[in-house]
């Protein structure tokens, strides 16, 4: 780990929260890192669990997931489904060895520019710290003669 | 071919150390979890030394599970294509039981058909085979029904005999030879020994031949429907066979490029013979294993002159449900 | 009366067009027997070496189609039994479940109500191998467990023993055959099988019935089933629910409580 490291971080949010909140943090003219990519969903019910295996395995060294807080979710539930499927996934994942504390869960809503601006800085942080996801990195080219 | 030698034990360490010394990997069974399996090793001490057979063959050497073909790399307007050139690391597999050395000419027989393929010729040539035969065997070999048996020489290119304080060498090969000249003075000669006494004996299990002529007869009968009511259609009989030869092509691309892949396939899938359009020509179980017993029974015979299987029983000893071989042709011979 | 005679019974007064069991096998082993004719009912045996977990049959076509079956039923099979009827891929009327007591006599386990009352007299728990395993495992640090499983895995062929063994596995299209795009590599590299066992083991999350059938299956000897417990077992832990209980049971995965209760959500 060099002090050029810079962690890729790939955010998969929901449009009508968290997505809204990212841009309130924008007009709001509050600063974050220029780390995470942001990829939008409808929901994060919408997360299928392989999308974070994949966000690894094209390289990024630490994952965002965030939608609306519970009893919010603008398709009513899609946050509760989500919150069920990440439990077990995350569980199963530390149980094969991935490193979740690469992964962060949250609920940040259009309102909570702020939050998002914080949430990004701490991970982006924390990330930075652990250094680059080589473990997950070399697994992509293994195995094939 | 064969000249007949004695090495003892301390002169296998020896040959082991030379073959290490002339750049090579060796390969040979160890368990280090109670299954044996083929692995780098140093000397003879390391190589397991209880296992009837491995699980997984040798054919892995010369048809990896997973092997790149080709790559490319894409820029705007651009493409590089690159072959990839197969990491042929001269290897010794040692310690392969006569059936599955037998294997290796039904892979060649596929391989160098009509396209030479250079990925396997390749790692062939790198490729040099030191046979041990049987002293036992179990309830799921066959090698003697098929044309082999636990002393059989074809695809060794040096095949031991174990006996006390060491084996019978018998060099078979231009290969075998150059093994033999990494040690010369450790192949003593031998004199008046009786390699059958040596090994176990196998009666021929069933006549192959009438099976073979059979077959034709035995297409519409639902024989193969019923043997193959408790088969759940994975792969583990083909993967595990030193004959099988099927592969799928996989590419693996994204935007910046990707690489096309060979890896093992089975007949046993229902996907295997799955058309675009939907229609399946082996859409059931029956008509699956009839295919498998057949290519290997039928048309191998018909279109290479060899079997496409050599008794060696992993299938039947990987199968999850006991599919035995042996007990399904034997009962398709009777039908 | 004992499993042999039942058998012979109900294939010869059409009550089943097939009885699965198990036959001695090689190395004096079992292996699942489909007995459609009265007269081979006779190598039928049930002792503890039979292992499978002949849940697995029902769902497949070929033996599907024969008609009613009956199922000789270890607990674990009776739980996938259950599971398969909750997940309406068995009706009741077409399965009879055949315990065998102690004694050697066979309970003949008509309906689903039945099953689970047999079931409630054991309840489930882990081979003791199994849950030291589990247990060694859960002690690891997290590298350890990433170098195991890497290691483990590294043996995979991709042959689907595993998931072809297991009853719940009965997808005709299965996500490994998504193929536009390529939703999970198909081959035997490292990414292939980690993504693979992965895929599988959320799959069979608050379904899998912990008969370990897909570790017996492989042929390679990879713990693979351990990875199912662990998805099975944190199902359980979380949401209090357990495979197999019901025939009427809600798939964890697609049902909630607005109060499910996690620690990492920020």
């Amino acid at each position: 780990m060099t002090d050029t490291f810079e962690p890729k971080i790939t955010a998969f949010v929901c449009n009508w929260c968290t997505y809204a909140g990212a841009d309130l943090t924008g007009t709001s003219r509050i600063k974050y890192p220029a780390n995470v990519r942001v990829l939008r969903l409808p929901c994060t019910g919408r997360i299928d669990f392989m999308l974070l295996a994949k966000a690894f395995a094209r390289g990024a060294d630490g994952i965002i997931i965030s939608g609306c807080h519970p009893n919010d979710c603008h398709y009513t539930s899609g946050n509760y489904h989500a919150r069920r499927r990440w439990m077990i996934y995350r569980d199963l994942m530390d149980f094969m060895g991935i490193d979740t504390n690469r992964i962060t869960f949250s609920w940040v809503s259009a309102a909570e520019g702020a939050k998002w601006a914080e949430l990004v800085n701490e991970v982006t942080a924390g990330i930075r710290a652990l250094g680059p996801y080589a473990e997950y990195k070399e697994l992509v080219h293994a195995g094939v003669e | 071919m064969a000249d007949t030698y004695l090495l003892s034990n301390a002169g296998l360490d020896a040959l082991f150390s030379a073959i290490r010394a002339d750049g090579r990997r060796i390969l040979a069974p160890t368990d280090p979890d109670g299954r044996s399996e083929l692995n780098p090793v140093g000397t003879p001490a390391e190589v397991a030394k209880d296992y009837l057979q491995t699980t997984l063959s040798a054919k892995a050497v010369v048809f990896p599970k997973v092997e790149r073909l080709l790559s490319y790399t894409l820029a705007p307007g651009q493409v590089e294509l690159a072959d990839a050139v197969p990491a042929a690391v001269p290897t010794v597999v040692f310690g392969i039981r006569p059936c599955e050395a037998g294997g290796f000419q039904a892979l060649d027989a596929v391989f160098n058909w009509d396209t030479r393929d250079r990925f396997f010729n390749a790692r062939m040539a790198a490729l040099a085979v030191i046979g041990v035969g049987c002293t036992r065997r179990d309830d799921a070999c066959f090698c003697t029904a098929v044309g082999g048996g636990p002393g059989a020489t074809r695809g060794s290119d040096l095949l031991l005999t174990p006996m006390a304080e060491g084996y019978l060498a018998e060099v078979l090969t231009e290969k075998g030879r150059a093994l033999q000249a990494l040690a010369p003075d450790r192949f003593q000669p031998a004199a008046g020994v009786d390699k059958a006494a040596l090994l176990v004996q196998v009666p021929p299990a069933f006549d192959q031949p009438a099976l073979t002529a059979r077959l034709p007869a035995l297409f519409d009968s639902e024989l193969w429907a019923d043997q193959a009511l408790r088969c759940v259609g994975c792969g583990a009989c083909a993967y595990v066979c030193p004959t099988c030869v099927c592969f799928d092509i996989q590419e693996e691309a994204d935007r910046q490029g990707g690489q096309r892949l060979r890896a093992w396939d089975s007949c046993g899938s229902r996907q295997f013979t799955l058309h675009a359009s939907g229609h399946n020509p082996r859409d059931t179980q029956g008509q699956r294993w009839r295919q498998r017993i057949y290519h290997k029974f039928s048309i191998y015979p018909e279109r290479y002159g060899m079997l496409g299987c050599v008794g060696c029983g992993k299938c039947t000893r990987a199968c999850p449900v006991d599919m035995n071989l042996q007990e399904h042709l034997v009962e398709a011979a009777q039908a | 009366m004992e499993l042999i005679e039942k058998a012979k019974q109900l294939l010869e007064t059409g009550a089943v067009k097939a009885v699965l069991g198990f036959e001695p096998g090689t190395h004096g082993g079992r292996r699942p027997a489909i007995v459609r004719r009265a007269e081979r009912a006779a190598r039928l045996v049930f002792d503890p070496g039979c292992a499978q977990n002949l849940a697995s049959y029902v769902t497949r076509k070929e033996v599907k189609r024969l008609g009613r079956l009956a199922v000789t039923a270890r607990p674990d099979t009776l739980r996938a039994l259950l599971q398969l009827m909750a997940e309406r891929q068995l009706r009741e009327e077409d399965v009879l479940a055949l315990a065998v007591d102690a004694g050697g006599q066979v309970v003949e386990l008509e309906t689903a109500q039945a099953m689970e009352e047999h079931l409630a007299l054991e309840p489930k728990e882990l081979p003791a191998r199994d849950r030291e395993l589990m247990d060694r495992l859960r002690r690891m640090t997290r590298e350890e467990r990433w170098a195991f499983w890497q290691k483990e895995l590294s043996r995979c062929v991709k042959c689907y023993a595993c998931r072809n063994s297991c009853p719940m596995c009965y997808c005709e299209h299965c996500t490994m055959d998504c193929n536009r795009p390529q939703w999970v590599p198909v081959p035997s590299h490292a990414l292939g099988n980690l993504e693979y066992h992965m895929v599988r083991a959320m799959h069979l999350a608050g379904r899998c019935v912990e008969c370990g059938d897909c570790g017996r299956a492989c042929p390679v000897g990879i713990p693979v089933h351990l990875l199912t417990f662990n998805a099975e077992e944190s199902v359980h832990a979380q949401f209090g629910q357990r495979a197999g209980a019901s025939a009427k049971l809600d798939y964890a995965l697609s049902t909630f409580r607005p109060d499910d209760k996690e620690t990492f959500i920020r």
